[in-house]
């Protein structure tokens, strides 16, 4: 029994999470989403983890061999790719509040909509 | 609500939700001990009835397309909302002087474009046989593009990162994804179904019609990397050009 990369997943969603709400600057903000979004990876490939499982993919590879699970695994790549281009609509986001507000942390822009 | 406050009301919620992270984890099979029949039933199939060694792609790009599809939607929508946020109407700036001063940059610089959009085009075209496929090959193609303004300067950058001409481009990837998909449909079968399943396994000829969605999704992706550096650099340049 082992869960030791389940109990990583959650930490780096919490620290992610933590980060979110305590946040100063919004690029910052976005980064910590991006770990967040990261605990995801972890626990999708995690589950699909076979023990003594190798790669699933049989260029060379007897078929039949033990692999790991390669329905998570397309997830997590097609994910990481898009999240790329999520951030940088967030941190487009960012520019357009910085040139309206003349600020980027978060606590300020609400003051100032008031 | 004052910062102090907001942290004091989050911190609680965080316990509860940390405490339920740990119940949800303890109830999930143990690391290691995989239950789901889909992983194994896909490594059983996907050599013998799709000719793909790489069971990965074979359920990005056959099995599981259609989610695919779904995520590249999001990459267009993603990077239509950062073209409508950055795009100017002034046009491109041209007379920028950013370039390189060093020409061990350059020279090591300019393999290294070579180099990385060779690994990408490799990436892509042995999708089905080795590690790789449209997304990872996409984000290699695009860096190579990227390395170019590194290296050289943003004039040799702006003749390339032309947003007229990466526009339909991009377009193309995604839109031959879902014509690829249609194509299937008017042939009497399921949207996205590989239609004609041949080729020879371990071979770039492997993969039937999934080999062209995944070049759709590799140019897709290539296209639309190179958008956003391209809108992102513009917005960084102007400001240069306006300050000389």
């Amino acid at each position: 029994m082992s869960f030791l990369p389940y109990a990583v997943a959650a930490w780096v969603c919490i620290v992610g999470l933590y980060g979110i709400v305590t946040s100063r600057h919004l690029i910052h903000l976005a980064l910590c989403l991006t770990v967040m979004q990261s605990s995801t990876y972890l626990l999708l490939l995690a589950i699909g983890y076979v023990k003594h499982g190798g790669p699933p993919i049989y260029k060379g590879v007897k078929l039949g061999t033990t692999s790991v699970d390669p329905v998570v695994q397309a997830l997590t790549l097609t994910d990481i790719v898009v999240s790329v281009t999520v951030i940088a609509l967030i941190l487009a986001l960012a520019l357009d509040v910085h040139k309206q507000a003349g600020t980027v942390d978060p606590d300020e822009i609400r003051e100032m909509s008031g | 609500m004052t910062r102090r406050v907001r942290i004091g009301f989050f911190l609680p919620a965080l316990a509860g939700f940390a405490a339920l992270l740990v119940w949800a984890y303890t109830g999930i099979p143990s690391f290691g001990d995989y239950q789901g029949p889909y992983g194994f039933v896909i490594n059983r199939i996907s050599t013998p009835l799709r000719h793909m060694d790489n069971a990965v792609n074979s359920t990005t790009y056959d099995i599981r397309g259609i989610d695919t599809m779904g995520e590249e939607f999001i990459l267009f929508a993603a990077v239509i909302g950062v073209v409508l946020l950055l795009r100017d109407e002034e046009g491109r700036s041209e007379d920028v002087e950013d370039d390189t001063g060093s020409d061990v940059i350059r020279i090591f610089g300019t393999l290294a474009i070579g180099a990385a959009v060779l690994v990408g085009l490799w990436l892509v075209s042995f999708g089905f046989v080795t590690p790789g496929g449209g997304f990872q090959g996409g984000v290699a193609i695009a860096s190579g593009a990227l390395l170019l303004y590194l290296v050289a300067g943003y004039r040799e950058w702006s003749a390339f990162g032309d947003e007229t001409k990466l526009d339909p481009i991009k377009g193309i990837g995604g839109g031959g994804y879902v014509v690829i998909g249609l194509a299937a449909l008017v042939s009497g079968m399921p949207f996205l179904h590989n239609f004609f399943s041949g080729g020879v396994t371990g071979s770039v000829w492997s993969g039937g019609s999934a080999g062209f969605v995944n070049w759709s999704a590799g140019i897709e992706v290539a296209a639309a990397l190179v958008i956003l550096f391209s809108e992102f650099l513009e917005k960084y340049i102007v400001p240069i050009a306006k300050s000389r």
